[in-house]
């Protein structure tokens, strides 16, 4: 931890002693300065605050660190149409939940599937349930305890976004993550 | 008891056909084509059969055969609100003329059966609110210029009541058993979801109103007092079982299995057994429980297949259901234990394989369910006995159909005539439909039995 921090304060201070970042103001007072090679060789569109989120800063608030670490989370999953596949986008996604919720094992999930509209309302609630199902297999196969997890279907009960066409299609056919109990705090890894 | 008298009402109303001249029979004949042709495409077998001895052809009831009905001014307290009530649901029943009663003169004293004729008139109801506010009906075979039948019928509070208006439905479906010795199905309610809250309406649309605060899913129990259906909740999604006249809940699934979610219950003819689906980590599977509570039993066993939304046959021994088992989703019917397994549906023209919600009908004679057709959805009905199947609807999107206790109606949740989805009633025989719901978005219908007991 001590060790991230460091390398954290060198992140976010390299852009203020150069002048580079147009950004809100870090609370850190910076303390490091560091050869401009450094500067230089990061991308320019990189932005120090901004997704993805950076690891802990030096003084970063415990609420803070917890309320980045949820979103991670909570970030919802999508899916293809009649599908309880997980796409390599929601892939990506979840790796980044698992060692969060490996390093925080009083957390307990619910997660949700949810399906557009079309099909049928009994059809959507089981396969909304194999949706929820895939996800909960995909972290558990990851080490995360299976008794932490429970899973739901919402079918199209509960769509994100009203209305049709794929755009609403799209967004609605996901799994939903809550946090229903050890979320108070939150460690990073 | 009543079906003597049909038949020699309709003996009697066709009498003059047979003695007119040839001309009239001719008018006649083609009066009733126009309204059976659509029927008789659709079931040429009916078109086939030979008439039965004793009655005359015309007397015969078929398909699209209607018998004209004139439902004279009802006398008395309220008897425009009757009138009316009973005209529309002779009307709504898609089996009578019904001719208007403004065409009739008031009449006081005897019936002028003359007149009658004159106007095109087989059958008359005659009407009148006594003093107690009972309504007494008597139904006219103008042709034999005989009282049929007649019966007080009583009617409970006021128009504004809900069950007086039943009561009235009650009455309409009466004549039509006097008529044509089947009765009517007017004395019966839909229940339905719109807001996630189960509603209710009645069968001609009257009286539409929320019955709880959240469930999807409703079916009902086969006395009509009740109603199955399910929540879908972020803590728990049981069935439950609702007393309509009280309100009064009994949580039927709950807290026998944390990671069950239960729901398409349905409750068997006896009344006895509810059949639903259970959602669980493993599968999707059709289980069945006693009504008055026990342990519910598996009857499917889908290893990751679903299978769900039964559907009892009213002899109680099998069960429709849907299942992706195959692929896709399609139709199947199995003994009521789940054992004995068949595929109910095979593929048409025009139709891909995705069936779901199964409704087997009062008669026990077919299966409705919903079919991909795509875009969209449509209606169709599978013969049980031979499996040919037969499309209801054609256009837009029609979803969730539900029989009526005749066998003959049903009702869909359909998006047509560049309306949003609203409830209609449909004839399976013809296809004519009617709208019976307006507002937002109502869907899941449910038809309920003959409410024939006094509520």
């Amino acid at each position: 931890m001590p060790r991230l921090s460091r390398f954290a304060v060198l992140f976010v201070a390299l852009p203020l002693a150069f002048g580079a970042c147009k950004k809100k103001k870090p609370d850190v007072v910076p303390t490091a300065s560091a050869p401009p090679t450094v500067e230089t060789a990061r991308p320019p569109a990189a932005k120090p605050v901004d997704p993805p989120p950076p690891p802990a800063a030096m003084g970063e608030s415990e609420a803070a660190i917890t309320t980045r670490l949820r979103a991670v989370i909570l970030e919802t999953v999508y899916f293809e149409y009649d599908s309880d596949l997980i796409r390599a986008d929601a892939q990506t996604m979840l790796e980044k939940k698992v060692p969060l919720l490996n390093a925080n094992p009083t957390v307990k999930l619910q997660i949700a599937g949810h399906c557009d509209n079309r099909g049928t309302d009994a059809y959507n609630l089981a396969l909304g349930r194999r949706r929820a199902e895939q996800v909960k297999r995909f972290l558990t196969d990851r080490g995360v305890d299976a008794s932490r997890i429970e899973t739901i279907s919402f079918g199209s009960e509960r769509p994100a976004v009203q209305g049709e066409g794929e755009d609403v299609w799209s967004r609605n056919r996901r799994d939903e993550f809550t946090i229903t109990a050890g979320g108070s705090v939150l460690k990073q890894p | 008891m009543n079906a003597p008298f049909c038949h020699r009402f309709l003996h009697a109303a066709a009498r003059p056909a047979r003695v007119r001249a040839a001309c009239s029979v001719r008018r006649i004949l083609l009066a009733c084509s126009t309204g059976i042709a659509s029927v008789l495409l659709a079931t040429p077998a009916s078109a086939q059969q030979p008439p039965i001895d004793g009655v005359t052809i015309d007397g015969v009831y078929r398909r699209g055969d209607k018998v004209k009905v004139m439902v004279d001014f009802v006398k008395g307290t309220n008897g425009d609100s009757i009138t009316e009530i009973l005209s529309r649901d002779l009307r709504y029943s898609d089996r009578y003329d019904v001719l208007p009663a403004g065409a009739a003169p008031g009449l006081t004293g005897a019936m002028n059966y003359a007149l009658f004729a004159q106007l095109g008139a087989q059958g008359v109801v005659e009407a009148s609110v006594l003093p107690s506010g009972t309504l007494h009906i008597e139904l006219h075979d103008v042709n034999r210029k005989l009282m049929m039948q007649k019966q007080d019928f009583l009617l409970p509070g006021q128009p504004t009541n809900k069950d007086w208006r039943l009561a009235v439905h009650g009455a309409s479906d009466q004549i039509e058993l006097w008529i044509s010795g089947q009765r009517g199905i007017a004395q019966s309610r839909i229940a339905y979801v719109r807001d996630n809250r189960i509603w209710i309406v009645d069968s001609d649309g009257a009286n539409a109103g929320p019955v709880n605060s959240r469930g999807i899913l409703p079916s009902w129990t086969p006395n009509g007092r009740s109603l199955v259906y399910n929540v879908v909740g972020d803590d728990a999604s049981p069935v439950m079982l609702m007393d309509v006249a009280t309100g009064a809940l009994k949580n039927l699934t709950n807290g026998r299995s944390t990671a069950a979610q239960d729901y398409a219950a349905c409750v068997t003819y006896d009344g006895r057994t509810m059949l639903f689906t259970r959602n669980m980590p493993t599968g999707t599977d059709l289980y069945s429980m006693p009504l008055d509570g026990g342990t519910p039993q598996r009857l499917t066993s889908g290893r990751g297949k679903a299978s769900q939304s039964p559907t009892p046959s009213p002899d109680g021994l099998r069960m429709a259901f849907s299942s992706d088992r195959a692929g896709k989703q399609d139709i199947y019917v199995a003994d009521i234990d789940g054992s004995n397994v068949e595929l109910l549906t095979h593929g048409g023209a025009g139709e891909s394989n995705w069936r779901d919600n199964p409704d087997w009908s009062p008669d026990g004679r077919f299966v409705a369910y919903q079919s991909g057709v795509p875009p969209a959805f449509q209606i169709m009905t599978v013969n049980v006995r031979d499996q040919t199947t037969k499309f209801v609807t054609g256009d837009g999107k029609n979803i969730d159909p539900s029989w009526a206790p005749d066998s003959r109606h049903m009702v869909i949740a359909s998006a047509r005539n560049s309306l949003t989805q609203q409830l209609w009633v449909v004839d399976a025989q013809t296809g004519s439909a009617r709208q019976l719901t307006r507002g937002s978005l109502p869907r899941m219908p449910s038809w309920s039995r003959r409410l024939t007991g006094t509520p």
